[in-house]
């Protein structure tokens, strides 16, 4: 490369037997190319006759059809609190059937929406039933021993304080439950699936346990 | 999947189920198998819309699940791939070749079930006599019995399948029906921990139409009538009858109508490079063999010419000997859509079916280089394509190019990775000097590329077909508004000046507007479907050459 200057070809062979020759060389090219080229040639223009039009209709219709079908799913929007009025238009066009209950044959359990239910735990309830006896138990065996023995009434006193703060507790426990469960129906929408029963014969649902309270 | 092919999916998934369904999908697609939990996790989408979103999903078959990898009890995981979901494309082309096949009940049939996903055949049948009664003239009705009969006659055809029964299902129903459903294997017990899905075919049952009632006539619903009322007692009766067939869905058998499009764009090109009645031949010789050719195989079964001459159609008048004359001349042509398999019985002929694919393919390669880079660049390309590799010296004497436009045209190319450079040295020094530079033409990755470019070019015409409407929302719903304004005038008997009033509303500039708007949103939606024609053949000639 010494003896050359800058610019010039750096080849230690003769670069014309490549048929790259001075002056036949394009233009070096600077930066990338451009984001919209400009194009030499023009697009031909699309298809047309009765074929194209009728798809062109059928995919508009198509399109418009699944946006009003309730497999299209909108978004929990945040609703303006103005109603506006084209939505009312809008909707009334979207109302169109707005209920859609698939097959649960066909799909997984899990995607079931849940159903309200009381869900008391089986082990709670358990619980609960033999606690409250125990209770009620000690209670009248407590009763019994305070008319038997007068003379010694502070302990029995403090024992059954002792089982009611338990029983509070519980109760207190129990109310807890049903908030959670009160403020998980809330946050679903009820009216969009409606034949999850069906499929709760092995479910708690039957093993309802509002009579234990 | 590529960049591009997500990126059109999200679109396609956005127009048609909504943004909730476009943000789960894509999840999906990027991130392969994935349980409800992670799903949840990591879209942070409320979980009711997750369930729905995979609901919709499933429902269009876009979405599959299986219990999970891990064995069973793990939870269940869902799974979706690009090319089904690509298929939202071409519902327009199903619903018109379904039409041009079996009439308007055949378009109805196959657009009920492109909208809803799967149905079940009693209330397809229902849904669509009842929409054709709506488009006859008042007194008129459809007959359920046709309409089912056209429905039998797709099922026959093979253009509906049913959809598979879940596995899970069909454990439950017991042996009675899980017995017979898969005879394949017999011994296995029910752990489809196999990678592979089944396929709906791999069911006996697939196509086999199941006995339904179903007597009566398509109803006409009033529009004077309350909505509101009259729909909760359709779905009333609905819900109290049975017609036989719960629970069996059927879905639209895409495979079917790929072969078909296939058949039609080998028939088409040979009309279009030879003459109408040799594309006529070809036809016959396609219908003789869509029975007995599996839909993956490179050629059709061997016909023999006597055996073409008798399903001619005897209106096409061809004579025994043009018959064969055509049938030499077919054979003899470069693009080899037909070739000759025997001598016996007069010539044993096959329909090239791969072979023909590819041919299609390097056409649409040349046209593309053709329309993109002028029809000089295109004599480089087809040079390239028959002599598979050459110097660049020897490319410009070829293609009788002056040498300077040929480097041009020659490095273009190259930069646009539709032309490869290959090096092969004498030396392993790779001295440029001691080196051959070949350029050469690889049809299937360059295939490939268009094919992602093909992908690109949708997705932006959609992208654009979005900010035209966006651009002019507001003049778009006053359009809507004023059109229910007008329906509702009609329909209370207005005076013709009240309606004259209200659609003057409408300023003439606005009507301009409007109008070029329209224009514009009818051509980036006809390009859309054009574009698609060119996926189509790009991405069998792919697959063909994946199974070949």
């Amino acid at each position: 490369m010494a003896g050359k200057g800058r610019g010039v070809a750096a080849f230690t062979f003769n670069v014309e037997a490549l048929g790259i020759g001075r002056g036949s060389m394009p233009e070096a090219r600077v930066g990338p190319s451009p984001l919209f080229p400009n194009t030499d040639f023009k697009p031909v223009p699309l298809k047309a006759g009765e074929e194209e039009d009728y798809m062109l209709a059928l995919k508009q219709e198509m399109r418009g059809t699944m946006q009003r079908l309730p497999h299209n799913i909108k978004p929990n929007s945040n609703k303006a609190e103005v109603e506006k009025y084209t939505e009312r238009y809008l909707k009334q066009k979207q109302m169109e059937d707005d209920e859609w209950t698939p097959d649960w044959n066909l799909f997984p359990k899990e995607l079931m929406p849940q159903k309200k239910k009381p869900r008391v735990k089986p082990g709670t309830k358990k619980k609960t039933v033999i606690s409250r006896k125990d209770a009620e138990a000690v209670l009248s065996k407590l009763d019994e021993l305070a008319k038997n023995d007068d003379g010694n009434p502070e302990k029995s006193d403090d024992e059954t304080e002792k089982k009611k703060g338990n029983e509070d507790e519980e109760e207190i426990e129990e109310e807890e439950y049903e908030e959670e469960d009160i403020e998980e129906d809330n946050d679903y929408i009820e009216s969009y699936f409606d034949n999850g029963e069906d499929f709760g014969a092995g479910s708690d649902d039957n093993m309802d346990g509002e009579g234990t309270y | 999947m590529t960049a591009q092919e997500v990126r059109l999916c999200g679109l396609l998934l956005r127009e048609h189920f909504g943004e909730v369904v476009e943000k789960v999908g894509r999840h999906l697609i990027r991130s392969g198998a994935q349980n409800l939990r992670t799903l949840l996790h990591e879209t942070g989408i409320s979980i009711d819309l997750v369930k729905k979103s995979l609901c919709v999903l499933v429902q269009h078959g876009v979405c599959v699940f299986s219990s999970g990898r891990k064995g069973p009890g793990s939870p269940t995981e869902y799974r979706t791939s690009c090319d089904r979901i690509l298929r939202i494309l071409r519902y327009p082309r199903y619903i018109y070749t379904a039409k041009t096949l079996y009439g308007d009940t055949g378009e109805l049939i196959i657009e009920e079930l492109l909208q809803r996903g799967d149905m079940t055949m009693s209330s397809t049948v229902k849904t669509v006599a009842d929409r054709l009664t709506q488009n006859m003239e008042e007194g008129r009705s459809m007959d359920y019995s046709e309409v089912s009969s056209a429905f039998s006659k797709l099922v026959e055809t093979h253009f509906l399948q049913r959809c598979p029964p879940m596995a899970a299902a069909a454990t439950k129903n017991g042996a009675a029906s899980a017995t017979p459903a898969t005879p394949a294997t017999p011994g296995t017990p029910a752990a489809p921990v196999s990678t592979t899905l089944p396929t709906p075919e791999s069911f006996p049952d697939c196509y086999r139409v199941p006995h339904v009632t179903l007597i009566g006539k398509g109803k006409r619903r009033l529009s004077n009538e309350d909505g509101e009322d009259q729909r909760s007692a359709k779905r009333a009766k609905i819900d109290s009858e049975t017609h036989g067939d719960e629970g069996i869905y059927w879905q639209v058998n895409f495979e079917r109508f790929h072969l078909h499009f296939r058949d039609q764009a080998i028939i088409s090109a040979v009309a279009n490079k030879l003459d109408q009645t040799s594309s006529e031949i070809v036809r016959t010789m396609l219908r003789m063999s869509e029975v007995t050719t599996s839909p993956t195989a490179t050629c059709t079964k061997p016909l023999s010419a006597n055996e073409i001459f008798r399903s001619l159609p005897s209106s096409y008048n061809i004579a025994r000997p043009i018959l064969d004359q055509y049938l030499t001349l077919l054979v003899d042509d470069p693009m080899e859509f037909v070739g000759k398999a025997g001598e016996s019985g007069g010539g044993m002929y096959v329909v090239n079916l791969h072979r023909a694919l590819a041919n299609l393919a390097r056409a649409t390669l040349e046209s593309v280089v053709q329309e993109r880079f002028g029809s000089r660049s295109a004599r480089i390309f087809r040079l390239l394509l028959r002599k598979r590799h050459l110097e660049q010296k020897q490319v410009e004497d070829f293609a009788m190019i002056p040498a300077k436009e040929a480097k041009d045209m020659l490095y273009t190319l190259l930069s646009q990775n539709l032309v490869q450079l290959q090096e092969i040295p004498k030396t392993p020094d790779y001295a440029p000097s001691r080196t051959f530079y070949l350029y050469t033409v690889n049809q299937l990755p360059t295939a490939r590329m268009l094919l992602q470019n093909c992908y690109k070019t949708v997705a932006n015409l959609i992208e654009r077909r979005l900010f035209e409407s966006k651009e002019s929302k507001r003049l778009l719903e006053k359009s809507q508004r004023i059109e229910a304004i007008l329906a509702s005038l009609q329909a209370s008997g207005a005076e013709p000046e009240q309606l004259t009033e209200v659609e003057e509303m409408i300023t003439a500039p606005e009507k301009q507007q409007l109008e070029s708007l329209r224009l514009h949103i009818n051509k980036l939606d006809s390009a859309e479907n054009q574009v698609d024609e060119t996926i189509f053949l790009l991405e069998s000639y792919i697959n063909s050459t994946v199974t070949s």
